[in-house]
């Protein structure tokens, strides 16, 4: 009954994970080195299998000697996957539990870090949009990855994601309707682009880079998970530099930092959708 | 009552199910020993956008406390994980969880290759993989790999199985240790005990 498979699998040792991060930062300066190398294997095995590679040896020859390569490298290695309104439960405490309390400051600042290709940027301002709030948030929206923050001000999002992302928004209490905001053409969702007036596009890489302003709120959700607990820590402390003090952190369903070395410099504002309050310098 | 065929201590157990084994998993984890010696983490497929109540049906016969982890949580013997709505789950080392949000796989996330793959490169040859009913071929590319590293194969009979692609996908792929029954199943993970 058992054939073998026609061809080889390939099986990335760890140390060949050290070596191929070691390189990178040291000749491009991206710091892959604390990454979670359950998944980091994945990607890179799927960049090797994408290009017909069979060893990390050879990915390491063509990064080096090719710039270009690298740079579609970091964009496949990194994780793009995301979705307008993702988990609506939490777009909901967002508007009515969140967005009140930004709502009693003059002005309020937002950062959407790794904001990749930009859905939760989009949502967060059909929020704001609908709470009257949108005038005054002075949002930021980096990411490692110059594509994906070019793709962010675009507001183009295929039409195959139109269904989830409206089943997504008609769960978080809408004001309106989700097509209130968007155009089709040639297939494509096309957003207004009136909701990202006040928003600044910018790089930044949390394993490297420092914190640049303060924020009342930090959207950081599904980003860490692909660090390891070391770089965690680093992140947590950059947020919480970043962060006024009674500015909010919202992490991912299944992200916690209960466990991290400033834990106690934060508590807890709503536990099912892990959203955190700075309460300590 | 069963010859080993594959003497390495044992340390994890994961379990990768789809369409017709959530009563094969209620029945595993009823009969199971508690406080069991080893973790036992689950990778059923589910829906995305249910959180809640998945768990927790889990846990009304379960002899073992059962989880969802959060992001580098713990391993620990005698307790059950399972792999939560919209996520990957996979081991970072031998005792730590991590979660991605990465691409479907297997039309899947929760996929079971994913966390085989990634169980077997951490525990290699003290791995047991326990792959149920199910109607797509996930599984079965974690199982060569599990294989390849050495672990311990079993799949739940396809005479048995409610929806028999999935376990005749990894006997198509990989070299099986055991092709057993629903009750032959919980006898040797407490044969391991």
């Amino acid at each position: 009954m058992y054939s073998p498979a026609s061809e080889p699998d390939i099986d990335i040792q760890l140390q060949e994970l050290e070596k191929l991060t070691e390189a990178i930062l040291t000749k491009y300066g991206y710091d892959f080195t604390n990454y979670a190398m359950s998944s980091f294997k994945r990607r890179v095995t799927m960049v090797l299998k994408k290009n017909g590679l069979s060893t990390v040896d050879q990915l390491l020859q063509k990064l080096l000697y090719d710039p270009a390569f690298f740079d579609q490298f970091v964009l496949d290695v990194t994780v793009n996957t995301t979705e307008m309104f993702r988990d609506p439960s939490f777009w909901k405490v967002l508007r009515h539990q969140i967005l009140p309390i930004l709502n009693t400051r003059p002005e309020f600042n937002i950062w959407h870090a790794a904001a990749s290709t930009g859905e939760e940027v989009v949502s967060m301002a059909m929020l704001l949009k609908e709470e009257g709030m949108l005038d005054r948030a002075k949002i930021y929206a980096t990411d490692i990855n110059h594509v994906v923050l070019k793709k962010a001000q675009n507001l183009v999002y295929p039409g195959r994601n139109k269904d989830l992302s409206e089943q997504n928004y008609a769960q978080t209490d809408p004001k309106g309707k989700l097509e209130d905001y968007y155009q089709m053409a040639d297939g494509d969702m096309v957003f207004d682009p009136t909701l990202i007036a006040n928003v600044k596009f910018k790089h930044h890489d949390l394993a490297i880079d420092h914190h640049f302003f303060k924020f009342d709120l930090i959207l950081c959700r599904n980003v860490m998970i692909y660090f390891n607990q070391k770089l965690q820590n680093r992140v947590f402390e950059l947020l919480h530099n970043s962060l006024f003090l009674g500015g909010f952190l919202a992490l991912g369903a299944k992200e916690s930092l209960i466990w991290c070395k400033i834990a106690d410099k934060f508590e807890s504002v709503n536990d099912s959708e892990k959203i955190y309050k700075k309460i300590k310098l | 009552m069963f010859s080993l065929k594959n003497k390495a201590e044992k340390t994890t157990v994961v379990i990768g199910g789809s369409a017709g084994s959530f009563p094969i998993v209620n029945r595993i984890l009823e009969g199971i020993r508690p406080q069991y010696r080893m973790p036992v983490i689950l990778c059923l497929h589910r829906l995305r956008d249910k959180r809640e109540g998945f768990k927790e049906a889990l846990e009304i016969k379960s002899k073992l406390p059962v989880n969802e982890p959060n992001d580098k949580s713990l391993a620990l013997p005698g307790h059950a994980y399972v792999a939560p709505a919209n996520y990957h789950l996979l081991m970072e080392d031998a005792t730590h969880f991590a979660l991605a949000t990465t691409e479907l796989v297997q039309y899947s996330r929760p996929s079971i290759d994913v966390l085989f793959e990634s169980a077997a490169d951490v525990c290699g040859q003290h791995l047991i993989a326990v792959l149920l009913s199910g109607a797509n071929r996930d599984g079965a590319t974690g199982m060569r790999h599990i294989k390849r590293k050495g672990g311990l194969l079993i799949v739940q009979d396809p005479q048995e199985c409610s929806m028999r692609t999935m376990p005749e996908a990894a006997l198509q792929a990989t070299e099986v240790d055991y092709v057993l029954k629903t009750e032959d199943i919980i006898r040797i993970l407490n044969e391991f005990h």
